[in-house]
């Protein structure tokens, strides 16, 4: 178990980095982060994961059952329209340069 | 958290996993922040993903094992597969749905925690850890079933809005529930039976929080919903005691509320207010005299071949007509008879801000072609022709004029004081805010009536045709 005030200092310190990893992003790229991002807490398949493992009820196997399969849906959903959005750019940068 | 405690070499190296993949997360936010690094951010984080998910095997061991492979397959195999063929012009209600698994993903393990506390014999957790899993699992609940109602409205599955009398006392009300059945969780009685009151309070507001939204306001609503999940993932995480879930889905949680601020900023309008004041659900604004002024192709391409300087007004409908290819052979066309041209993108154009971008990058439109709002409004005056294809509300010069407007004081592209506005559109029906738009009986607006495509299909061959009658 994480320690409360240590926990805090981690929500404080995360929160910090989320706001300033994307502080300059271009108007052309909110719709690729937001992707991007909504890929990221995919995580919560991991969490999903663990309680499913845990899970000892059938009720306790079946909600992290359903929660393991949306937790895999965002997260390969989100990766695959991330990086089909993120795809376009190139030819584009390409053609720009060439 | 039996599982996790155990410290055997293998979950040391798991944990260590976390680590480096919480790393790769960041380092992929950070990349997807830049045109220049974006594709490289994604993998990323990808991999960052890999190696979280296999690592966690490490630490479940052989606990429920085939549950959990059979629901990753089940949970990847069609989102993975329909992501790759859906449609551009489908990506904002995609992003609104794959949201919203995370948030149920989120309310799942919360509901797992909490049903696991109400066994008898089971020690209650510390009063830390039960009042994040209880607002985790509220804030994943409502993330939800808003971003399905979201996904729904997008996808055109469901009317703009649903309101009714008392509506925001209403759903006020199911909220305070909401919370109320939360407390009584947290400081009062673990009880089945209350923690199914809870989750369905939850989910309902969820609805009827999104029920009322316009369409217009979607962007935001879905940047918040996703910022939403970031945080129940956070929440949850510490109440499972996993680090990573909680720097990544707090990092996703201020990234997505800073976001949701440059957009609803962009689009002039308080967070509160697209929560609270029923977007396009008010008045009607003041009724529009004079009449909308019909042009044929020929007479449309005659204008563009006496210009000299173009701007071209993109929106939802050029998405959905999948017209920016031929927009941009136009395009070309016109700038190999030596005019100038540019695309004017609105922030919020289309169904989230940089959709009109992402589509006119797939089309090939070079980036110095594209203007911001705020570079290209003074350059109206100076332009000879404007084409508006299927922009609506975001050219509605009665959000600058009419007070009675819903859309009063949004920040709109002043395609009126072009000298010559040429507006593409299907037929005469109003945007998908439901508002009339004046741009559309100005004195120097004509509507060619047609599919975006068709219409440029005919710009392009009577462009060619007068271009030869001209001696060119």
């Amino acid at each position: 178990m994480i320690d409360g005030f240590l926990a805090l200092y981690i929500f404080m310190l995360a929160a910090f980095t989320g706001k300033e990893i994307i502080g300059r992003v271009p108007v052309i790229l909110h719709t690729p982060l937001m992707s991007g991002s909504n890929f990221v807490h995919g995580i919560v398949l991991v969490g999903a994961m663990i309680a499913l493992a845990e899970a000892t009820t059938p009720l306790g196997i079946a909600i992290g059952f359903v929660g393991v399969i949306l937790g895999a849906g965002n997260a390969a959903g989100g990766y695959v329209v991330t990086e089909r959005m993120l795809e376009m750019f190139k030819s584009s940068k390409g053609e720009k340069k060439a | 958290m039996s599982a996790m405690d155990t410290p055997t070499l293998l979950v040391t190296l798991a944990k260590a996993s976390y680590l480096l993949a919480a790393a790769l997360f960041i380092l992929g936010i950070k990349r997807m922040s830049s045109p220049v690094t974006a594709r490289a951010g994604i993998k990323w984080a990808g991999v960052g993903m890999v190696i979280a998910t296999l690592a966690t095997f490490a630490i479940t061991g052989a606990h429920n094992v085939g549950w959990i492979v059979a629901g990753i397959a089940i949970g990847v195999i069609p989102t993975w597969l329909w992501g790759k063929k859906v449609a551009m012009t489908d990506m904002p209600q995609m992003v609104a749905l794959f949201n919203g698994m995370g948030g149920g993903s989120a309310a799942a393990i919360g509901a797992g925690e909490l049903l696991k506390y109400t066994h008898a014999g089971v020690a209650a957790p510390p009063l830390a850890t039960l009042a994040l899993a209880v607002i985790g699992a509220l804030i994943g609940s409502i993330s939800m079933t808003g971003s399905i109602i979201a996904w729904a409205k997008l996808d055109g599955r469901m009317d703009k809005r649903f309101t009714f009398g008392g509506q925001q006392f209403f759903n006020f009300a199911v909220f305070v529930a909401a919370v109320l059945a939360g407390l009584a969780l947290v400081f009062w009685k673990l009880d089945a039976s209350l923690v199914v009151v809870f989750f369905l309070l939850a989910l309902a507001f969820g609805v009827l929080m999104t029920l009322p939204i316009g369409g217009a306001d979607m962007p935001v609503v879905i940047s918040l919903y996703n910022a939403f999940t970031g945080l129940a993932v956070a929440f949850e995480g510490y109440a499972m005691g996993i680090p990573s879930l909680i720097v990544a889905g707090m990092v996703v949680g201020a990234a997505g509320t800073y976001l949701t601020q440059l957009m609803a900023k962009a689009m002039n309008r308080p967070i509160s207010g697209v929560l609270f004041s029923n977007f396009g659900g008010g008045g009607e604004g003041t009724a529009i005299a004079g009449s909308q002024k019909p042009i044929e192709a020929a007479d449309a391409a005659s204008l563009l071949y006496m210009a000299d300087k173009v701007v071209i007004v993109p929106g939802y409908g050029m998405a959905v007509a999948q017209a920016q290819h031929k927009i941009w052979e136009l395009s070309q066309a016109l700038i190999k008879a030596g005019k100038e041209v540019k695309f004017a993108i609105h922030p919020v154009a289309g169904r989230m801000p940089g959709h009109m971008n992402v589509l006119l990058a797939e089309a090939g439109v070079p980036y110095d072609l594209i203007a911001d709002m705020d570079d290209i409004n003074p350059e109206f005056k100076t332009t000879d022709v404007a084409i508006v294809i299927g922009a609506n509300d975001v050219v509605n010069p009665a959000a600058k004029t009419d007070k009675a407007s819903p859309i009063f004081g949004m920040p709109i592209l002043d395609v009126v004081d072009a000298k010559q506005v040429i507006v593409i559109k299907r037929g005469k029906g109003t945007g998908f805010a439901g508002i009339e738009n004046a741009l559309f009986y100005a004195d120097n607006t004509r509507m060619l009536y047609a599919d975006g495509k068709d219409a440029a299909n005919q710009l392009i061959s009577e462009l060619k045709a007068v271009e030869g009658g001209g001696g060119h």
